[in-house]
């Protein structure tokens, strides 16, 4: 009998057998949790961050570059701190700083480095390095900061730093992780994905004290970092940093296109800040001050500040009035039969006259034929389809709708047509008496500074554009981005441009900007007087250069400044004069410009001003027409 | 004549091909744990464990050959004098032994070093198949007979307990199995792994639910028993054990904190929730179940294991020779090893079966429950479901005293099996 217990023997040994291998099936085959990339101590995935790419002015001179800097990060659990006083001297912080840092380092973990320091110069590493041979459980880590030839173009190349939580959350593909840096705004947000190159991963082996042991299958499963794209810009960094140093102590936009290209040479929006100090380890200190500014310095004013265009409008007008046939180039009108009021100046017998004079009751006229060109004999309903006529022929100028430029927020601006005004009159209750005011550029128009330098463009070109943009190659310098080879046409013939060109040339040469001028070369260009609700007019002024073989087409806004004669024609044509000939020959108007000083004069949102009390209840007027566009009883 | 035969003819050779296999793939395995991508060393290289461990295999063949060709009667005969040689190894090493890894175990001769403990097995496994070898003694009725095997087993016991070696004294239940074959009635190797059972679940669970369940359970027997099987006597004896199961669940507390050293209880405690101690005594357990259970199903490649390699598991090439398999070959790899193991001890159990004499039954019997109690524990502790225990899987660990003493022992039995057909049967 005791033989078969052999049974029972051999049982029990396979049914071990049998327990070990179902375990370890289950821990070798079932439970992932023991996968390499999740659980295995040994292999550190290790991400190398590539350098952001670099900004070239059109010159090929950097504008934005990286700077290596060093982050110091600590091991709790290693740090030996003896002298904590002198450490702190050295590393230039506080006592408490030291210990709240120390503290958020043991919290994330006492085994693992984390942050203590982030980028400290390589000046400060220099001197610190020395010293931190003393403290154990300190160690330097290399990372790279954005840095800016000049203290310009701040809002058109924007900023980048750490991803935010919502950023985090919302990306698509899950690439960024947190503490990544990322572009975001201007150019750097735009750009994002050429800018930031390829990340690369590293899987290295490293033993039980967290000592690297080499690579992990010889590298065969890393990928290399790969640099960001290095990105082109039509930017002329001598002429942009001229118009800055124009437009301190004043709020405006000066944009300047290259009319044969569409590249953006200047782009100033002011009052601006220097890019360095958002690209610092002061980031969140720098940024709080930015945005509490109340003038807005964040704010990309050529591609996001709404004004009326004010006279520089006429220009459009005249063309299409010219294009549609409703005026020849000698047409004249007079002021009589007008309701608006004009300055006082010679007779406007020609749309070349009247161009130079900006003369209102001319332009009344114009759009007055161009919105009843059509033959119904009702007023409502002819308005009705002229505004849609005429409102289609603006559109192609870029008025009332986004360009495309490579940086984001683009305004779109507001251009009026037949349902516009139908959701505050209803249909066939306006005409044009409810609207003339848009034939000199106020009203419910809104537009940007940089659809105005691109319709100074358009002139500049007698009838087309490209879409303005200011980066155009991305990696190599001749290329261009296929959309902005493509010609957009405005609809107007060249020879329409003439009688209008010819105007603005007298504009300069001896109208509203003939204080202005500029030696040697020929503007052409016209002055615009945005009227503000509360305080001084802005001054507006667009303008190419020079008129034979137009090489910038430039539109300078400023903000409360008064009439476009007195402030935007001048900065206009000493940048134009700067990027033509490199010298300024005015050197009195020169010197009057940079110490103008129009941004006392700015009336901030919720400041009081002495106005009717009436006045100030009114909405903005893209909501509706404002009092002083309110028509005034006029016949048609 | 059969008797001119050569040994090769009738040694069972499944039995040395599974053994030339562990050999093999156990050096491998020592060469993988203890390879290092910084500095390349030779397989052969006497100064890394794989070169050291071939030289044990080589020295291990030319002890093979002397085993075969000594007379097999000499180990029966010799039994008690084999089995005092290592009682006074014994007590020699606690005097003269040197200190390694905080046991004195070991005798050091010139660069190599011996551990009497190992050879313990082999002595007892031959002294008690000596004492069993006498037909009169039966395990089935007599209690006396047990007194020489409890004398046999207690005195190699307790001088290696007091040389701090645990794990090899452990190895001495493995004699059970010997025991409960020839004759041990069935009950007492139940109780022993009801006792374990109770332990484990003490620990697990709050102990007065234990002890309503056991109330439960033998309310239940005492009401059941009658109806299933007619017979009326089972209710004291059921009271009785049920009171005594009682009993032990609240003594597991006192056998805890007074009778198990710190370690041991730790390592009990690690066994129920590894995560207790992470970085602790659980860092062992978890680490090598990491290493296994990252190596998948076909493993990462031979040399291509990095948990083993970078010191995450330690001992590697000794005790946790396993977790390299594990990592490197993958489910693949330790099926293998299992079925390997699995085959040779059953193989020596059919082996044991077949003898004639009672010694060697009984003999092959002992080389069978001590392989196979190695593999259950050194296997058990590398996933998880036995406690860390230091001792090494045969023929697969690094190390010349075990890879002899197994050697010595499995193949003594090859030789008394090569020789059965000249047996008398005496049993």
């Amino acid at each position: 009998m005791l033989e078969n217990r052999r049974f029972v023997i051999i049982g029990f040994f396979s049914l071990v057998g049998l327990i070990y291998l179902l375990r370890l099936f289950y821990l070798q085959v079932l439970d992932e949790s023991y996968s390499i990339e999740s659980s295995s101590n040994s292999i550190k995935r290790v991400i190398e961050i590539p350098f952001r790419g670099q900004i070239y002015d059109r010159y090929g001179k950097l504008i934005v570059y990286n700077t290596p800097v060093y982050d110091l990060l600590v091991t709790p659990n290693k740090a030996r701190v003896e002298d904590t006083l002198r450490l702190c001297q050295v590393l230039g912080i506080e006592r408490r700083d030291f210990d709240s840092l120390m503290a958020a380092a043991s919290a994330y973990s006492r085994n693992k480095p984390s942050l203590f320091l982030r980028q400290l110069s390589k000046e400060d590493f220099a001197s610190i390095q020395d010293v931190m041979v003393d403290y154990s459980g300190f160690e330097f880590a290399k990372s790279s900061l954005r840095t800016y030839t000049a203290p310009t173009l701040a809002n058109t190349l924007g900023y980048v730093s750490e991803i935010t939580r919502s950023q985090l959350e919302k990306q698509e593909e899950p690439y960024y992780r947190q503490s990544d840096y990322i572009g975001q705004s201007g150019i750097e947000k735009i750009y994002e994905n050429e800018l930031r190159g390829k990340r690369g991963t590293k899987f290295v082996m490293q033993n039980v004290s967290g000592v690297y042991k080499g690579p992990w299958k010889n590298g065969e499963l890393d990928t290399m970092a790969v640099a960001g794209e290095n990105l082109y810009t039509g930017i002329d960094l001598e002429v942009q940093q001229y118009a800055d140093s124009l437009m301190v102590n004043k709020v405006g936009s000066v944009v300047a296109i290259d009319p044969k290209t569409g590249q953006i040479i200047t782009m100033v929006s002011a009052p601006t800040y220097d890019p360095n100090i958002l690209a610092s380890r002061y980031f969140s200190k720098n940024f709080a001050a930015l945005a509490r500014n109340p003038y807005k310095p964040l704010f990309n004013r050529p591609v996001m500040a709404s004004y009326r265009p004010g006279s520089t409008f006429k220009l459009i007008q005249a063309l299409i009035g010219l294009q549609e046939g409703v005026i020849t180039p000698g047409s004249g009108f007079t002021h009589a039969n007008c309701p608006m009021g004009c300055h006082n100046h010679p007779a406007t017998g020609t749309v070349a006259l009247g161009v130079m004079h900006s003369c209102n009751p001319y332009f009344y006229n114009v759009f007055r034929r161009l919105i009843y060109k059509n033959n119904i004999s009702n007023t409502f309903r002819a308005s009705a389809v002229g505004l849609d006529a005429w409102h289609d022929a603006i559109s192609k100028f870029g008025i009332g709708q986004r360009l495309g430029i490579d940086l984001p927020s683009e305004y779109k601006g507001n251009l009026p047509d037949k349902k516009y005004y139908d959701r505050f009159y209803g249909e066939y209750r306006w005409k044009f008496s409810n609207i003339y005011s848009l034939s000199i550029g106020e009203g419910e128009l809104l537009i940007t500074p940089l659809k105005m330098a691109n319709v100074a463009a358009i002139i500049a070109n007698r009838g087309y554009f490209y879409t303005p943009h200011v980066i155009h190659g991305i990696g190599d310098k001749k290329f261009v981005k296929p959309e902005y080879l493509v010609r957009h046409d405005s609809g107007v013939d060249p020879h329409n441009f003439d009688p209008v060109i010819e105007g603005m040339i007298g504009a300069v040469e001896g109208g509203t900007a003939r204080r202005s001028r500029v030696e040697g070369i020929t503007i052409a260009g016209k002055t615009g007087t945005s009227q503000n609700k509360r305080g001084d007019d802005s001054s507006i002024f667009i303008a190419f250069a020079p008129v034979d073989d137009p090489k910038i087409a430039i539109a300078v806004f400023v903000e409360y400044a008064g009439a476009g004669g007195s402030a935007a024609a001048p900065i206009a044509n000493l940048v134009i004069e700067k990027y033509l000939t490199r010298k300024i020959t005015n050197k009195a108007l020169e010197e009057r410009m940079f110490k103008a000083d129009f941004m006392s004069k700015v009336v901030l949102p919720g400041q009081k001003k002495p106005v009717p009390a009436d006045t100030t209840k009114k909405k903005p007027a893209p909501e509706k027409p404002s009092a002083q566009n309110k028509p005034v009883a006029v016949n048609p | 004549m059969p008797e001119n035969k050569p040994i090769t003819k009738n040694v069972d050779w499944m039995v040395v091909l599974i053994y030339i296999a562990c050999l093999l793939i156990g050096w491998v395995n020592i060469y993988a744990a203890v390879y290092n991508p910084e500095v390349r060393t030779s397989m052969f290289d006497l100064s890394n464990n794989a070169g050291k461990q071939l030289m044990w295999i080589g020295t291990a063949a030319l002890l093979i050959i002397c085993i075969l060709v000594i007379d097999y009667k000499f180990y029966e005969t010799f039994s008690f004098i084999i089995y005092a040689v290592v009682i006074v190894l014994l007590i020699l090493v606690l005097f003269a032994g040197s200190n390694i890894n905080g046991s004195r175990s070991w005798i050091k001769i010139g660069a190599f070093s011996l551990q009497p403990a190992e050879f313990s097995k082999l002595a007892v496994s031959l002294a008690i198949s000596k004492y069993l070898s006498d037909p009169a003694i039966s395990l089935s009725r007599k209690l006396k007979d047990y007194y020489p095997i409890m004398g046999i087993i207690a005195l190699p016991a307790f001088l290696i307990l007091l040389s701090n070696e645990t794990g090899s004294m452990l190895v001495f239940a493995s004699f059970a199995i010997v025991l409960y074959r020839e004759g041990m009635p069935g009950f007492i190797p139940a109780i022993g792994m009801v006792m374990a059972a109770l332990l484990i679940i003490t620990l697990l669970f709050v102990k007065w639910y234990i002890a309503a369940a056991i109330i439960v359970i033998a309310g239940l027997v005492i009401w059941l028993m009658p109806v299933m099987t007619r017979r009326r006597g089972g209710l004291w004896a059921t009271i009785v054990i049920s009171l005594v199961m009682i009993g032990i669940v609240f003594g597991v507390d006192f056998f805890m904190n007074n009778v198990l050293q710190k370690h041991q209880r730790g390592r009990i405690m690690v066994l129920l929730d590894p995560d207790s101690d992470p970085r602790g005594i659980g860092w062992n357990v978890i680490q090598s179940k990491i290493a296994i259970g990252s190596g998948g199903f076909t493993g990462k490649g031979f040399l291509q294991g990095t948990q083993t390699k970078f010191d995450f598991v330690p001992e590697q090439s000794t005790d946790f020779i396993f977790c390299t398999v594990g990592e490197e070959h993958g489910f693949v790899g330790t099926a293998v090893v299992v079925f390997l193991f699995v085959c040779l001890i059953s193989r020596l159990v059919v082996l044991a079966e077949r003898q004639r004499s009672r010694f060697a039954r009984v003999y092959g019997y002992c080389v069978a429950g001590i392989i196979f109690f190695h593999f259950m524990v050194n296997v058990g502790m590398t996933i998880g479901l036995m406690p860390v225990i230091g001792i090494p899987l045969p023929f697969f660990s690094y190390g010349g005293s075990s890879l002899w003493s197994f050697s010595i022992l499995l193949f003594i039995f090859l030789k008394i099996d090569a020789q059965r057909p000249f047996t008398l049967s005496r049993g």
